[in-house]
């Protein structure tokens, strides 16, 4: 145990750099970060500020890169961080914080906290202390390529069935296509009409495209446990993948961290910048629509509002992109107060929908989405993360609202002008 | 000791020794942050964002949306902290003076009253952001030893000041030997605790800022 606490503290030791340094320095307790968090604004309760979260880190900081912290820690004035502290901080760590990095957006000192969670939970995963439902994941992800254990029959399966069903050939192995197209779990599993709509919109705007056999995946459990080299390892098997298709860009899927997984970490994950380019999908169907390749037609006129998933927007930049599609698509389009870079979390991005031990915590966060949806009065919202689908399909059931979700790729190819 | 002695002591010696401290310390704690070093993003930027920390170094001064309404006391208290210390320590006469004496550098004052003002002003902020820090929840969890040592230390100067310029105490030349001693306790103590945001505000305003900008997001 005491072999895996010291590689926890070398973690810590390791993820420590400039930034965070300078993060800590300027904390000056101001509260500020908590009434930006639903896990504080839904719960009241003080333990969920976001600062408060980086406790352990602050202190290994303070003690190992800081001449007082140093001192007071030799002089028995300040006590060393402890397995048992690391344990307790597990829930805090993992299951409030969805690293929707909303609290880094307000923060009057700027301290970018979802960056510093991201960081920590390199020290917790190596100490033991990401929660079973995580390293489960993982652990399947490594194994079978899929954190939700999808097998490629299932692909398979699912590839005859929206061949048939949309009358499309989906190519596979195909090598110097325009895109490699990647699915998250839950899109293989719930939402296979994501890789139909794809097909159509691909080969529609003239594009050519393929899967990978051995890169279909694009979640990433590696990034949301904090473990850089299994993430690394998740990663590089779309980069292979790319590499030897040679592809010219990479579509990440309607899934949030998968697209912080491949477009922002993945180059650093793997040392290197990469030969193709990495888009997600929203701004692939921007390209097209720019290029006038993507044709549209009729509306679906009903009121309706936009989710931004977290690493899309705030963590990932596109925000402009989905609004240009709905307001040609949607006349009765209506954008939530808090909306854009600075939307509400789902309340189960970061990992936590995979996290067991949360899912009641994560029920009573989504109350700040009920409410929004609420005050808007609409009865449809459409998004572009597959996990946030399920996250917010889960809570509208369990708080009996009758509230349809939709996929924003799919609603595109649903207004394709197929004679043109 | 005469209060003339303690004043000549806390404007020589005193001052040299805190000033002294004072920078050794800044520049000791920069070394500790910067020493720690950032891997280069290998990631492509979404747009060539340049000057993105510098612009969220201004930009972090406002409230984002929503959240004034969520926390009035701790925006309207900072605000009026800030400002009425700046204008007391920079466009206060005498103060510019000193600074002129030291370094031949000097600038126009504010008038008097202004000043009076703007001392009083933050003088009231603080107490209000010490309530709010006692009474609201989030802050009262956060709060230790060092976020109330800091308060008193920030509070003193303004406090010494003002009562040795308005003369309330019979012993004016023991009051500003006071004040001088409080202010040097405040540049002492700078470096060492969170009061040290001063310079790290910039520092941290900056990495968020490109950090967002990178990815095309203004922070």
């Amino acid at each position: 145990m005491s072999a895996t606490f010291d590689r926890g503290i070398n973690a810590f030791k390791e993820v420590l750099d400039a930034p965070i340094a300078s993060f800590f320095s300027s904390c000056v307790h101001c509260g500020l970060c908590a009434e930006a968090c639903l896990f504080y604004t839904e719960t009241g309760d003080p333990k969920y500020t976001p600062i408060h979260k980086l406790e352990p880190l602050r202190r290994a900081w303070q003690q190992e890169y800081t001449l007082l912290g140093k001192l007071a820690k030799l002089t028995g004035l300040a006590k060393a961080v402890t397995d048992e502290e690391l344990a307790e901080w597990g829930p805090l760590v993992y299951d409030s914080c969805t690293l929707c990095g909303r609290c880094s957006m307000v923060c009057p000192v700027g301290n970018d906290i979802a960056y510093m969670v991201r960081k920590m939970r390199e020290g917790m995963s190596a100490a033991g202390h990401a929660p079973e439902g995580l390293v489960t994941a993982t652990t399947r992800a490594i194994q079978s390529g899929s954190p939700a254990g999808v097998k490629w029959v299932t692909v398979q399966a699912q590839i005859k069935r929206m061949q048939a069903e949309f009358g499309i050939e989906i190519p596979v192995n195909q090598e110097n296509a325009d895109y490699l197209v990647l699915m998250s779990s839950w899109e293989i599993l719930n939402y296979p009409e994501y890789l139909g709509a794809v097909g159509r919109i691909l080969n529609q705007a003239g594009a050519t495209w393929t899967l990978a056999q051995d890169a279909y995946e694009a979640t990433n459990s590696g990034i949301q446990i904090g473990a850089s080299d299994l993430a690394r390892e998740l990663v590089g098997r779309i980069v292979g993948a790319a590499e030897r298709l040679k592809v010219k860009c990479v579509i990440s899927p309607e899934c949030g961290h998968a697209y912080t997984a491949i477009r922002w970490e993945g180059p650093n994950l793997m040392g290197r910048p990469f030969g193709f380019e990495v888009k997600h999908i929203l701004e692939v169907l921007d390209d097209l629509r720019r290029a006038g390749r993507l044709k549209l037609k009729g509306t679906l006129d009903k009121p309706l509002t936009y989710h931004d998933p977290c690493q899309i927007s705030r963590r990932g930049g596109v925000y402009e992109q989905p609004r240009t599609l709905l307001n040609q698509l949607a006349p009765q389009f209506k954008e939530m107060a808090d909306s854009g870079v600075m939307n509400w979390c789902c309340g189960g991005g970061g990992g936590v929908s995979a996290n067991e031990r949360a899912e009641p915590l994560r029920m009573t966060v989504f109350k700040r989405k009920k409410a929004q949806i609420e005050e808007l009065g609409v009865k449809t919202m459409v998004t572009a993360c597959a996990n946030c689908r399920v996250v917010m399909e889960e809570a509208l059931e369990h708080y009996h609202m009758n509230v349809e979700i939709l996929g924003l790729t799919e609603l595109v190819a649903e207004h394709l002008d197929e004679e043109q | 000791m005469t209060a003339l002695e303690l004043l000549t002591w806390a404007r020589g010696t005193g001052l040299s020794l805190a000033l002294a401290i004072c920078a050794f310390g800044i520049l000791l704690r920069l070394f500790e942050i910067f020493s720690l070093g950032r891997k280069a993003d290998l990631s492509p930027p979404r747009d060539a964002s340049p000057g993105s920390g510098w612009r969220t170094i201004v930009s972090r001064s406002l409230p984002p949306p929503g959240l004034f309404k969520r926390s009035p006391v701790t925006y309207i208290g900072g605000y009026v902290f800030h400002i009425g210390f700046a204008i007391t320590l920079f466009f206060f006469v005498p103060h510019i003076e000193l600074v002129r004496g030291l370094t031949g550098l000097s600038w126009p004052g504010l008038p008097m009253q202004v000043v009076d003002i703007s001392a009083v002003a933050a003088i009231l902020a603080l107490f209000a952001v010490l309530a709010s820090r006692l009474m609201n929840p989030v802050k009262r969890f956060l709060s230790g030893f060092q976020d109330y040592l800091a308060w008193l230390l920030t509070l003193l100067p303004l406090l010494t000041g003002y009562l040795a310029f308005h003369h309330v105490v019979a012993d004016y030349t023991l009051m500003l030997a006071l004040h001088v001693l409080s202010v040097e306790l405040l540049l002492v103590a700078l470096p060492f605790t969170k009061l040290f945001h001063t310079v790290s505000v910039f520092v941290s305003r900056w990495y968020n800022g490109d950090i967002f900008g990178r990815k095309g997001v203004a922070s």
